[in-house]
């Protein structure tokens, strides 16, 4: 079964591999699926993980598939310990390249926390969905 | 073009989310009386009850809890003090996805969305100092929630409460778990027999005790609309029906202790229609579909939630205004127990201040406005009897497609129900996105640039995980391990025999102190893990 919802044209991240991930025991799953969802019509080639992966378990598939980025969506409140926690497996499996980004519940003073930690960009649920595209494009280059 | 963020979109659109069309001006023509009927009567269109909220105001319940037992026993008691009228228990992923806060998995996630509550020591605690004969008790528990009843029934044990006197709710509505929330942790159909299995051991021990909560609101939230809300609920409805009565429940008895849960959001005649066909509907399928005589087990007592996803971070007291209108829409439509939304609690659990503010919400609505003194208040009008009548077609027109796919279940097991929401998800952002799903303060009358202003920001004490731990540990080292044992071989034994009723053998184990990881595992032991369909 596939979606059918085309939503922007340009594929702007065509040719890039991008693993979006659940850790933690966080079940709130249509941020990630619309994400998922939206950068996949922008040309990525997407792999959800589904639920309830350990940061160990993301950090493993990112490095087996040679992603350039992981999408991590948290919603539980435990960002900051999850957050460190992938980033910590990411560079013990030799995946240092690979960029994190983080979308959720993501309170604005806990933002400088997670850049310091080495996520790329943070997306929250009031920012456009064109505008995250754009971004990713970005920092992907 | 004007600039969405200071204009409104120059059109209104005719149509709800739903689908259903509103007209500008509607007339008697639209509205057929002999379908209103009266309130208290089938099929209960205009409230199950004759008298309205006259006999009996909805209960004012909070969704709350944090951290460990010992603070959010104390912010039970703020409420409580504050006029709340019920308890309603937020447990923490731990305690709902069945892990003890030992596990890794469970270490960052201890106390952080609800309390982390391992086993019955700390079930003592949360309801230290509350007479569970006089105040009800709800809990959003879903995957666990057949041992957090056992847990409940035997911290009542504790306190010389007859369980006969409990009142309250477990949520315990697997199916939409697998659609939407995700604290799924066994098979679909072993998950059916041990919801059975709760609600027929609750209907015998504690009859007032309602011990299932079929729930739209998270469905809702994730993107689906009002009617889809309404007719995924009321299809897991019958779906828990068809399993009671194939465990030999009787639906005369059963069906009055089944309620039902839902989100308000902010299309306000469309909440109100759809509950006020929901309602209809519910009675009508039970009258029809099973021959349910007794009006009590054809009632649709539902609670909601006002907020969610309707609430946002941007300009966070707007939310103040968006939980009034649908507490109004609430009350209008006839529930039975409302949770309004903190305004901060889009990102945040909230403060004392913001958690006081939303129950005096209620209470200007219940005591201030006088809404709630005339029973349906608003049956007969044109626009709403015509709005309440298609929403029931199309609730009905996604329950037909649902059977069509092959029920339920399947359309669960298969992943279908969640790739159509994924959609809706993502159809509901592009709306929101492109500004035709307004949000004031968001994608209209922002100012670029314009900061997220939260007001006061809630602080977890840093020191849960740490305690947590250690009071388990205690736990651990004073309780009588070999009766532990004993305990949890009785259940896998009971759960590896379908005509056995688990219950009685997990309210053993509480009072053992098993935890809910050591009663979990031995569940997964016989019926194994749900795996989960990711298709996208």
């Amino acid at each position: 079964m596939t979606a059918s919802i085309q939503t922007t044209a340009a594929p702007a991240l065509a040719g890039k591999r991008i693993l979006i991930g659940k850790p933690g025991l966080d079940g709130h799953d249509i941020g990630a699926k619309i994400i998922a969802l939206t950068l996949r019509n922008a040309g990525a080639e997407i792999i959800y993980t589904g639920l309830r992966r350990s940061p160990q378990q993301i950090a493993q598939v990112a490095v087996d598939e040679g992603v350039d980025a992981v999408g991590l969506s948290i919603l539980s409140g435990s960002h900051k310990e999850l957050v460190a926690e992938v980033m910590a497996q990411l560079r013990a499996l030799g995946g240092e390249d690979i960029r994190i980004f983080v979308g959720g519940t993501i309170p604005a003073e806990d933002q400088p926390h997670l850049k310091a930690l080495g996520a790329t960009a943070i997306f929250t649920a009031d920012m456009p969905l064109e505008r995250v595209v754009a971004i990713l494009a970005e920092k992907l280059k | 073009m004007s600039d969405p963020r200071t204009h409104l979109p120059p059109e209104v659109r005719p149509v709800t989310r739903s689908g259903v069309e509103v007209p500008t001006s509607v007339d008697a023509s639209a509205v057929d009386p002999s379908r209103i009927g009266k309130p208290g009567e089938y099929p209960f269109t205009r409230g199950i009850f004759a008298d309205g909220y006259n006999g009996r105001l909805w209960t004012i319940r909070q969704y709350s809890g944090f951290g460990t037992a010992e603070e959010s026993n104390a912010r039970y008691k703020f409420l409580l003090s504050k006029g709340q009228t019920g308890l309603s228990v937020a447990l923490d992923l731990p305690t709902q996805c069945g892990l003890d806060p030992t596990h890794a998995m469970a270490r960052p996630e201890i106390g952080k969305v609800g309390v982390s509550l391992s086993n019955l020591s700390e079930a003592e605690i949360l309801f230290e100092g509350l007479d569970l004969s006089r105040i009800s008790t709800s809990f959003t528990i879903n995957g666990t929630a057949a041992i957090i009843y056992a847990m409940y029934l035997a911290v009542a044990d504790k306190q010389n409460v007859p369980r006969a006197k409990l009142t309250g709710t477990i949520q315990n509505d697997i199916l939409k778990e697998y659609v939407a929330r995700g604290t799924w942790i066994f098979p679909v159909r072993p998950s059916m027999r041990l919801i059975a299995d709760s609600i027929l051991y609750s209907n015998d021990v504690s009859p007032r005790f309602n011990p299932i909560s079929i729930a739209g609101a998270h469905v809702r939230d994730a993107g689906a609309t009002a009617a889809e809300e309404m007719a995924y609920t009321l299809a897991n409805g019958l779906a828990y029906v068809d399993e009671l009565r194939s465990r030999g429940g009787d639906v005369e008895k059963f069906a009055k202790r089944l309620s039902f849960f839902f989100y308000v959001h902010m299309d306000f005649f469309e909440e109100i229609a759809k509950f006020r066909a929901g309602r209809r509907l519910w009675a009508t399928l039970m009258k029809e579909r099973y021959g349910v005589q007794d009006p009590k087990a054809q009632h649709f007592r539902f609670g909601v939630v006002c907020g969610g996803s309707s609430l946002v971070a941007p300009q966070p007291y707007n939310n103040v205004a968006r939980v009034a209108v649908e507490t109004m829409a609430a009350v209008l439509g006839g529930a039975q127990s409302i949770f309004t939304c903190a305004f901060d609690e889009a990102f945040q659990i909230p403060t004392e201040f913001s958690a006081e503010l939303a129950v005096r919400t209620q209470q200007i609505i219940a005591y201030e406005s006088g809404i709630a003194r005339t029973v349906d208040p608003l049956g007969g009008s044109y626009f709403l009897e015509q709005h309440t009548d298609r929403m029931e077609e199309r609730i009905r027109q996604v329950m037909d497609e649902m059977d069509a796919y092959g029920g339920v279940i399947k359309a669960i097991e298969d992943g279908w129900i969640q790739l159509r929401l994924a959609e809706r998800g993502l159809e509901r952002k592009l709306d929101t996105d492109a500004g035709a799903n307004v949000i004031i303060g968001q994608n209209h009358f922002r100012k670029d640039g314009e900061e997220i202003r939260v007001g006061e920001v809630f602080t977890l004490d840093p020191t849960v995980a740490q305690r947590a731990l250690e009071k388990y540990q205690r736990m651990l080292d004073t309780r009588n391990n070999v009766a532990v044992e004993v305990a949890l071989a009785r259940l896998s034994k009971a759960a590896a025999n379908d005509r056995e009723n688990v219950m009685p053998y997990l309210v053993d184990c509480c009072h053992a102190y098993a935890t809910v990881g050591e009663m979990v595992t031995s569940l997964k032991k016989q019926w194994g893990e749900f795996k989960e369909p990711v298709n996208l």
